[in-house]
């Protein structure tokens, strides 16, 4: 029992480990040693652990089910897109314009819909994300299925790595604050948790406000990586994909989500010769995920190198 | 402490309250009884604020708190612990008091009330590690009352405590909670165990169909023929 509690913070250890691992990848960068092929798909996975940590505030922590994380992500790409190509703002206040469009509808969307629970509320986040799609593929402005092109190249890997790092900052004090515990407890049980004072109303949609402005900003980010962005990046399949790394890492962990999204990231590039059966795989995984390990790769806890040591055999701390 | 005048309350088209009126003083002890289905639990969540009224009024401590939301009623002490067990199942026991704390700026004050609590639960005591989802049913109404506790209520609602109980359990709840009013908490009681309830409360309104059709000392109910023969089996 202790052990479970024990297990909610990630250790010192996981810290050192991270910082290694991304000083590592960064001197390999700043060497110029690097092949833009894997600087892609560096990006794509710093793009994703935004995104799926920004899901998991709304659907793990908070216990919402939000399906339509592509819409917010559309209204960030394209937002600050647009600010770039007419109105030619620095980059960093195009993102966070776009960003905070796509928190504000968050906040108009989330009024109405979350008095919705379980699969109303999925079915209405997913007509939501549709709507959002419908309207990039008809509006003048964004020039339809074509999209918009030239769009400034302007963010940098290491953007994208600044980003990805004060999404997971935040998300962890996050949790580890009174407000997280309010969203916490919204998860455990909403009618206890406004039985004691607790405005589940304003959380829930402060979590869902708050997730579409990183969803929002990881849209931007995705824009000004591309130069290029169409409706059919933003589709219905694009948050179930969002939504399979966040399960897969566990609804709650955040160490679980990051894990599972470099996985996810990874995995199909390293199999791009199936790249055609990507969803497959994705399915095939929570299928596997759901009979053996519902719970996700990690649970609600976060991931522990003290554990992984053990679990290798290096003994490192006593044995349970 | 509170007056309830002529509330009505509708499920759309159903009107499950149909005008009732009570009144609770401070420090007394007073229970809701009736039937499955009576209306006690719509009284209890109307006073507290999830459901809207349709007519009437509700007065806590002299003033008007019709409308009042919910989670704003916590921190002026009038504090539900709902039907059912609502522990927050993945959070050790500790954390659950620790959120019943949520309203409260007070630290010391707040550390006071944990020892108080337990006191009153030594059984929660024992389990502060434990997740609530792994208590028994009998310890997770008792955390659910504690957790209440926690955050320092003037009125004390609560609603069907013993409901799926063992006998022995629920006397232990009842003593319990004849202890809490004892510490100066004023208690609306809401059971479908007429027996337990009028033998600890100072007064009763028996309610039916959404409307209060007795009320008196709880001596005196529990003797009366027609409650005895409706709620006391015989
Ligand atoms: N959410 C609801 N929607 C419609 N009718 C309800 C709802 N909740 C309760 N009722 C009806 O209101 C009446 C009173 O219910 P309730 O207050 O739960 O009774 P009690 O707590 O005394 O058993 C019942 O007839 C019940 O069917
Ligand atoms: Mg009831």
């Amino acid at each position: 029992m202790t052990l479970e509690t024990k297990q909610k913070k990630p250790d010192g250890y996981l810290m050192l480990f991270l910082a290694l691992l991304i000083l590592s990848v960064n001197l390999l960068l700043i060497s110029g040693k690097m092949p833009a092929y894997y600087k892609g798909i560096l990006g794509f996975a710093g793009i994703n652990i935004i995104l799926a940590v920004s899901l998991n505030l709304i659907n793990g922590i908070t216990g919402q089910f939000s399906l339509g994380h592509a819409g917010f992500m559309a209204v960030g790409a394209y937002v600050s897109a647009l600010i770039s190509i007419y109105l030619k703002w620095p980059l960093i206040l195009a993102l966070l314009l776009g960003a905070v469009v796509a928190a504000l509808l968050g906040i108009i969307i989330g009024l109405p819909t979350l008095r919705l629970k379980g699969d109303y509320l999925a079915i209405a986040t997913l007509g939501m994300g549709e709507i959002i799609r419908v309207v990039l593929l008809n509006l003048e402005i964004t020039k339809g299925a074509r999209g918009l092109t030239a769009i400034p190249r302007s963010t940098s890997i290491y953007l994208v790595e600044l980003v990805a790092f004060i999404t997971v900052i935040f998300t962890v004090n996050l949790m580890r604050s009174t407000h997280g515990r309010a969203l916490l407890s919204i998860r455990e049980d909403e009618i206890a948790s406004e039985a004691m004072g607790i405005n589940t109303t304003f959380y829930k949609v402060f979590a869902f406000a708050t997730g579409a402005f990183f969803a929002g900003l990881a849209g931007g980010l995705f824009a000004h990586l591309m130069g290029y962005i169409a409706p059919k990046n933003f589709e219905f399949m694009r948050s179930i994909e969002i939504l399979v790394m966040v399960v897969l890492g566990g609804l709650g962990s955040i160490t679980g989500s990051i894990v599972a999204t470099i996985i996810l990231t990874i995995l199909p590039e390293a199999l791009r010769s199936f790249s055609q059966y990507r969803m497959v795989l994705y399915s095939g995984l929570l299928i596997i995920m759901m009979l053996f390990r519902p719970q996700g790769l990690m649970g609600t806890k976060e991931l522990q190198v003290r554990e992984v040591f053990r679990l290798f055999g290096f003994g490192g701390g006593k044995n349970v | 402490m509170l007056e309830i005048k002529n509330l009505h309350v509708y499920y759309g088209q159903i009107h499950a309250l149909k005008g009732v009126s009570f009144v609770v003083r401070k420090g007394e002890i007073v229970t809701l009884i009736g039937g499955n289905g009576a209306g006690k639990t719509t009284t209890l969540k109307t006073i507290s604020g999830l459901i809207p009224l349709k007519e009437g009024e509700i007065l806590y401590q002299g003033e008007s708190i019709t409308g009042v939301k919910a989670h704003d009623l916590v921190s002026q002490g009038l504090v539900q612990v709902p039907e059912g067990r609502h522990v927050f199942p993945s959070m050790s026991v500790q954390e659950n008091l620790d959120l019943g704390a949520y309203t409260r700026k007070d630290k010391k004050a707040v550390k006071e009330d944990l020892d108080k609590v337990f006191h009153l639960f030594p059984r929660l005591k024992e389990r502060r590690q434990q997740l609530a989802g792994t208590l028994s049913g009998g310890e997770q109404q008792m955390l659910a009352m504690a957790r209440a506790l926690m955050s320092s209520p003037k009125l004390l609602l609560l609603d069907e405590p013993s409901m799926g109980l063992a006998p022995l359990l629920v006397r232990e709840i009842f003593n319990i909670v004849t202890e809490i009013n004892s510490t100066g908490v004023t208690i609306l009681l809401v059971e479908q165990n007429a027996n337990m309830a009028l033998s600890i409360a100072n007064r009763g309104y028996v309610i039916e169909t959404g409307r209060v059709v007795l009320e008196g000392e709880a001596a005196s109910l529990a003797a009366n023929e027609a409650v005895k023969k409706a709620y006391l089996g015989g």
